[in-house]
């Protein structure tokens, strides 16, 4: 239906030319062009590092350009600070939103805009451009207390209060349901027909391929391609983004499940932080050869559910968790370890790596006290088996494609995918009978993803039990026996995957397998 | 006047500097700076307040030079913590070292040398009022504005634009920059604003409380200032409760000495910290608002991307 549209030059609102821009020796942009045109909604691809934000960036001020050209409306400008994108009429929705957690709605807004716009009500007219656009808003709610996809309208609603006459977005649908997605396109397909444009930046090509009219796909900080997202396939602009064909994860079918390995009867966990999530009767059963994935919104009590699986926080008087048919609530990470269990978390950096380690001493740091090297790495008296350590390393690395620049590297100088590569590789390496692994792919690029994914298929049809947590769709599709999905701390009954739809999978997120209505006002 | 006037002039008296130092803490602490060096910031007050007074006479130009001097000193702290991105709690320390060293050199010939006092200001008519007048309304200036300026800062924190910014930038530095705002700048006027208002305590010290010149004068006031920041959660209300508290045992403390009550005097000289500890313990147990007034980014140094 949008195909027409695609045809109709329209007057170029935005215009970069022969843009670069360096850091140190490294081009993150290099001679970049792309022209953005009022009425339509522009989307810009590529793969982490492939220089979108850095591009983004210098369209709303923050950075400058080393070199090259930014034309606005047809005029030479030079955007020197967010503030004067902002006067221009360029808002931007940050993929990490930029708010502060203990204000209140209204006052993060109030922030943001310049002193002509917060003459008057400021709080009367947030709440009437929310309910004008449908994305229902309390002006006097602390954002701490917000769900993600709540703070995201905070945001949206915070540019379109400055009439902006281009929107750009980072990776808006990232932290939706897929209902909410829905409902950002709406409000998107509404803003562009009156007139505005959209700079929508995404790695979900289906969804680019649903709104998007025009599409700029950057790698390596070049410009590859511009093409007419409406004519392409996901398939096509998935290899120009990757500049090769991706890797398929294979998936045969499972036929043998055996054993209950890991099981949680009826958990209930009060959040041990203000702004944590209780978590409520939470059931669950993962068998031999079984992956099972818990879909679900962040913040809704993953990170809290991870936290007792994996024993970082254990109540020794309760006896919720059974591992290989040990209650182990009371016992720490590493007697889990033992017991055969390795545990991958959500942030691999602070939490999974430690930043100014070298690899060969984070390997240390979760392994030192499991049985399951040759001998062990932890030599007493003697101090460290480092010439076993660095064989491990090596092994790793090879078998899980860690790319850096030195051969025991310290942790911080990996990019993300790399050292997501490690974390995982140094779990997986053990054979572990029971994996739990949060978030395994996230923020990582499409190659590393893809790897990640097969290790851990490979492993669970060897015959371990695997839990993942994850929020993204198409993941949990490519890997899942079976879904369960979490809710405002509470867990839905677990379905087979092929049972499952979008939709279904989108209305449980939302709550509807809730059993007590747990009232949401403030 | 009657005792009991006494003891709570004696009372206000003790508890001023403390109010005094902690307020423009709590500024600097609520800008997500942690400014150790407020006992440093303070005894510089009070030497320089000492000698200015004493040179000029005026204990007027005294209370300027100590405002001065502190806001010298907390300067120092700001180009090093700020600007040369050093570790604010070092700095501090060293901050509040080289104030105690460099006050007894600046005072070494001022030792004993009769001050200049600050007078009381007394509202004409409003001090023969039954009950409240002398204590209300016959006071040094000091207190008044100690008062003033507790009642401004909670108000502009939390009713005007400029504290939305400051309690911004102490949240988070970062969205705070990308939003435009100048997180360094906003942070070098709080801190100014604590030296002033620690030079301030210190000149309370030496021109008011005991109108001379000693050694180490502020004896750890600074530090008392300091923790009722923190027990008070960031609030200004409860930060000059907390200050009153603590002035208000210590003061019945002594009393209590003086009138031989069979306690041993290490324990009745312990009270205030005590009692002040346990009072702003049960107020600060809703950990909601805790959290929420904490500002986030306390005592890390903001460096921009690229």
């Amino acid at each position: 239906m949008l195909n027409k549209s695609n045809n109709n030059a329209r007057p170029v609102l935005l215009q970069v030319k022969d843009i670069s821009k360096k850091f140190g020796d490294f081009y993150a942009n290099d001679t970049v062009n792309l022209a953005i045109e009022t009425g339509k909604v522009h989307a810009l691809l590529g793969e982490n590092g492939a220089g979108k934000s850095t591009l983004v960036k210098m369209m709303y001020g923050a950075l400058q350009p080393t070199a090259g050209r930014v034309y606005w409306q047809g005029k030479p400008v030079s955007i020197a600070s967010p503030a004067h994108a902002r006067e221009l009429g360029i808002g931007m929705v940050f993929q990490h939103f930029s708010l502060f957690e203990a204000l209140t709605v209204a006052e993060n807004i109030s922030l943001a805009l310049p002193q002509s716009l917060r003459q008057g009500d400021l709080s009367q007219r947030i709440a009437n451009l929310s309910q004008d656009y449908g994305l229902p808003l309390n002006p006097d709610a602390l954002v701490a207390d917000l769900s993600v996809g709540e703070r995201q309208r905070i945001e949206i609603v915070r540019c379109l209060l400055q009439q902006p006459k281009l929107l750009i977005m980072d990776e808006p649908t990232a932290v939706l349901t897929p209902q909410e997605a829905q409902g950002l396109f709406s409000t998107l397909r509404r803003l562009v027909k009156e007139g505005c444009a959209v700079l929508y930046i995404s790695h979900r090509l289906e969804e680019v391929k649903q709104i998007c009219h025009d599409a700029t796909i950057l790698r390596h900080g070049k410009l590859v391609a511009q093409v007419d997202p409406q004519v392409e396939t996901a398939a096509t602009l998935a290899q120009l983004m990757v500049g090769a064909s991706v890797h398929q994860v294979s998936r045969d079918a499972n036929g043998q499940m055996g054993d209950v390995l890991l099981s949680l009867s009826h958990l209930k966990q009060v959040a041990s932080t203000p702004f944590g999530v209780d978590l409520v009767n939470v059931s669950l059963e993962v068998k031999s050869g079984e992956i099972l994935a818990i879909a679900g919104v962040a913040g809704n009590g993953q990170s809290e559910l991870f936290s007792v699986i994996s024993g970082e926080e254990c109540n020794p008087s309760q006896d919720y968790i059974a591992l290989l048919g040990h209650v182990c609530d009371g016992l720490n990470i590493n007697q889990r370890r033992r017991l055969g269990a390795a545990f991958v978390a959500e942030e691999r950096m602070g939490h999974g790596a430690v930043e100014h380690l070298s690899l060969t001493e984070n390997i240390l740091l979760s392994r030192h006290a499991c049985n399951d090297t040759e001998s062990s790495l932890n030599l007493g008296w003697l101090g460290i088996d480092r010439h076993q350590l660095s064989q491990l390393n090596e092994t790793i690395s090879a078998e899980y494609d860690v790319r850096k620049s030195t051969q025991d590297a310290t942790a911080g100088s990996l990019s993300g995918g790399n050292l997501q590569k490690f974390v995982v590789g140094r779990e997986l390496n053990r054979k572990p009978q029971v994996l739990v692994i949060n978030q395994p792919t996230w923020g990582v690029d499409a190659g590393a993803a893809a790897l990640i994914r097969q290790a851990v298929i490979d492993l669970s049809r060897q015959g371990s039990a695997i839990l993942i947590i994850s929020q993204d769709l198409d993941e949990i599709f490519e890997l899942a026996d079976s879904i369960a999905v979490m809710s405002r701390g509470q867990l839905s009954s677990t379905y087979a995957a092929e049972d499952l739809s979008r939709e279904q999978i989108g209305l449980m997120m939302a709550g509807s397998h809730e059993q007590t209505d747990r009232a949401t006002g403030a | 006047m009657s005792a009991y006037e006494a003891i709570i002039l004696t009372i206000i008296t003790a508890s001023t500097p403390l109010l005094l130092a902690a307020i423009g803490e709590l500024v600097v602490e609520r800008s997500g700076v942690l400014n150790l060096g407020i006992e440093g910031m303070m005894v510089m007050g009070a030497v320089t307040g000492f000698a200015a007074s004493y040179v000029t006479g005026s204990p007027w130009l005294g209370v300027l030079a100590a405002v001065l001097a502190g806001v010298a000193t907390s300067m120092l702290f700001g180009l090093l913590t700020q600007t040369l991105m050093t570790n604010q709690v070092a700095t501090g320390l060293a901050i509040t070292l080289l104030g105690l060293g460099l006050s007894g050199l600046i005072g070494s010939g001022f030792v004993g040398l009769p001050g200049v006092k600050l007078t009381s200001v007394s509202i004409t008519g409003l001090t023969d009022l039954p009950y409240v007048g002398r204590l209300v309304f016959d006071q040094d200036p000091l207190v008044y504005l100690s008062v003033i300026l507790t009642l401004g800062v909670a108000y502009i924190l939390k009713h005007t634009r400029v504290g939305l910014i400051i309690r911004a930038v102490g949240q988070n530095h970062h969205s705070a920059h990308a939003l435009g705002y100048r997180v360094v700048t906003v942070r070098y006027a709080c801190i100014a604003f604590g030296g002033a208002t620690s030079g301030l305590a210190g000149a309370y010290l030496s021109l008011v409380y005991t109108p001379q010149w000693i050694e180490n004068m502020t004896a750890g006031r600074g530090w008392i200032a300091l923790a009722l920041v923190v027990f008070s959660t960031w609030l200004p209300a409860r930060l000059a409760a907390g200050a009153y508290l603590f002035g208000g045992v210590w003061i019945l403390g002594l009393y209590a000495q003086g009138m031989g009550i069979g306690i041993p005097a290490q324990l009745l000289s312990s009270l205030p910290y005590v009692a002040t500890i346990l009072a702003l313990v049960i107020i600060s147990t809703n950990r909601r608002l805790s959290v929420i007034n904490t500002p986030a980014s306390l005592g890390q140094g903001f460096v921009p991307d690229r």
